[in-house]
């Protein structure tokens, strides 16, 4: 069986199933809505996994599942060399999010990255700590501010709520992913101009680890051709 | 893959050489305290140490490297002058898939010594060369001491200054601001817009008008930093003729010997390098007395200049022939860590690690 693992629930699980239905493979949750099996219509072999978002890249690393639908995000900020474990087969075009660093608003003299950095520097000496940032994402926010020259920084571990750890004084920094940045907003900050560190939407990877058996290859190929996408090496 | 056996051979040969120089053999921890690395090296150390937590000592790191434990035991019992050696396993995280181990052995050999810095330098130099003399390495040498010598001798603020030498260690950061100090870099529309807003208004007002106050950074450390940016866009470009030097000198790279005539060469131009360059001519002396033939060593003015560095004047590698592998040898001169790990006493320091893992492959072992 070629395992494809899927969002468990909520609006990614929806518009995945909305994405794989457009081409005439039907998914769909077995049971009553709460309970986590699924089903999938117009092919053969082919079993759904429901699995929490950021527990896919996980299983696609494991080889447990064959496919995953997950975001570039996640799979890069848990994944050490995610080109080399997995391959992107077809970016999904919903679930689109920036992963950026964004600082209260009324720091009038912080606008880029270099700015950050020479205002950490100024609060290590006055607080004699390193100006903490807040973020989930730590080996994507780490490398982009090593790939920077940014010091006297510290991130600190927030998996949730990210926005308010200004407020409450546990950190002077976020790195967050965010759409409409309407919650960074709301909590009185805002985005800087050149830290992008990524763009991140659903994408449908493929897990080298996997077993790629004659019959799980046959069926991949069935798969990709109703999807209308070419078949990447294995 | 190298038996573990004769890679533990090695790094017992190496240890009695550096024994037979009159070392104090030292035994570090393997844990240390996490806070001690990232107050040093920053937050990029996470991405190489193994971090874990103990239930009673909060976050600990398995040991990165020798230097900040010896260092540490050095300035809390240490004789004056003082040498040690050490030998065990290092731990370093690897985030890509490849040959780099994540475990090794390290033998290292570390001077204290207030007399003679550049012979110490020396010494230590032909020391590791002879020891790894029949491996055909290529050696590799440079001075960090010249590069900060040169930017605290600039002429421009010591606001400036201060930013190019917290920098010297990432070159990226360091080129984009001497770019923009030099005014070869455009300055950001962001800081124009900023300025043309503070030429207006007090900074007082400005953080009043862009919304509620949050976070812990202070109104007055925004408006400090306003009125440095004031000062700053006010200053004049580091002059042209000044900053041409300043690059001539970052892409030094010469025989050592030849290397030296070339920064007599400009240090009419730049006299505040003159005591770093006569201490370069004093080591390189001091090298040709201890038979290092300095007509052919390589010199490079910003070798060393890596992150997760905490070297201030010599610096030293020893490189296999093969890119990918990593230095079989590496080492320098770190003053300013012991005043860092010293708590206000500092001694001159000087030292390099050998791994035998590499000289153990490169002997077919």
């Amino acid at each position: 069986m070629l395992k494809i693992g899927v969002p468990s629930k909520g609006r990614l699980q929806e518009l995945t199933f909305q994405w794989f239905g457009k081409h005439s493979v039907t998914m769909r949750q077995t049971g009553n809505d709460r309970e986590y099996s699924g089903a999938v219509d117009g092919i053969d072999g082919v079993e759904l996994v429901l699995l929490s978002a950021g527990e896919i890249p996980r299983e696609l690393s494991a080889g447990r599942i064959h496919l995953g639908v997950t975001g570039t995000d996640l799979i890069r900020d848990k994944l050490a060399d995610w080109d080399r474990q997995v391959t992107s087969l077809a970016p999904l075009g919903f679930g689109h999010a920036d992963l950026i660093i964004a600082v209260p608003a009324v720091w009038i003299d912080v606008d880029t990255v270099d700015d950050l950095d020479a205002a950490a520097s100024a609060f290590r000496a006055a607080h004699g700590f390193r100006l903490r940032i807040a973020t989930k994402y730590h080996r994507l926010v780490r490398d982009f501010l090593t790939a920077q020259g940014v010091a006297d920084y510290q991130l600190v571990d927030s998996q949730g709520a990210t926005e308010g750890t200004i407020r409450n004084l546990t950190a002077e920094a976020v790195a967050d992913i965010t759409s409409s940045g309407e919650t960074l907003r709301a909590n009185h900050l805002k985005i800087l101009s050149d830290a992008l560190i990524l763009q991140s939407q659903a994408e449908l990877f493929l897990s080298h680890q996997a077993d790629w058996d004659a019959a799980t290859r046959a069926t991949l190929s069935d798969l990709l051709t109703r999807l209308s996408l070419p078949e990447p090496a294995l | 893959m190298t038996p573990k056996s004769a890679i533990r051979a090695q790094a017992e040969i190496l240890f009695v050489a550096f024994r037979a120089e009159g070392a104090l053999p030292v035994d570090a921890d393997i844990l240390l305290p996490a806070e001690t690395l990232l107050d040093l090296y920053g937050e990029d150390i996470r991405a190489r140490a193994y971090v874990t937590s103990d239930p009673l000592r909060g976050e600990m790191m398995l040991r990165p490297d020798f230097t900040v434990p010896v260092v540490q035991a050095h300035m809390a019992h240490g004789a004056d002058p003082a040498r040690y050696c050490y030998m065990g396993e290092v731990f370093r995280k690897q985030d890509h898939l490849g040959p780099r181990a994540s475990e090794y052995l390290q033998v290292g050999f570390e001077v204290f010594d207030r007399a003679a810095p550049e012979q110490a330098d020396a010494q230590v130099f032909a020391l590791f060369a002879r020891l790894l003399s029949d491996l055909n390495l290529r050696p590799a040498t440079g001075d960090i001491g010249i590069l900060m010598a040169a930017v605290r001798g600039l002429s421009t603020t010591d606001r400036r200054k201060a930013a190019l030498l917290r920098h010297i260690w990432r070159p990226k950061r360091f080129r984009a601001l001497l770019d923009r100090f030099a005014g070869r870099a455009p300055v950001p529309e962001a800081r124009t817009k900023l300025l043309e807003r503070l030429a207006q208004d007090t900074p007082e007002a400005l953080i009043a008008a862009a919304g509620t106050f949050t976070g812990l950074r202070s109104a007055q450390e925004i408006t400090a930093r306003a009125a440095a940016l004031i000062e700053d866009a006010a200053t004049a470009p580091i002059a042209a003729p000044e900053a041409a030097l300043l690059y001539d000198l970052l892409s030094l790279e010469a025989p050592a010997q030849a290397a030296l005539t070339h920064l007599r060469g400009i240090t009419p131009l730049l006299p505040a390098i003159a005591p770093a360059v006569d201490r370069f001519a004093t080591r390189l002396d001091a090298l040709k007395a201890s038979g290092i033939d300095i007509t052919t060593l390589p010199f490079q003015a910003s070798h060393g200049r890596t992150s997760l560095e905490y070297y201030d004047g010599f610096v030293f590698s020893f490189h296999a022939a093969d890119p990918a592998l990593p230095p079989v040898a590496s080492g320098g001169r770190y003053d300013a860590l012991t005043a860092v790990l010293g708590q206000g006493r500092s001694i001159p320091a000087v030292g390099g690690v050998i791994r035998p893992g590499l000289v153990a492959a490169l002997k077919g072992a």
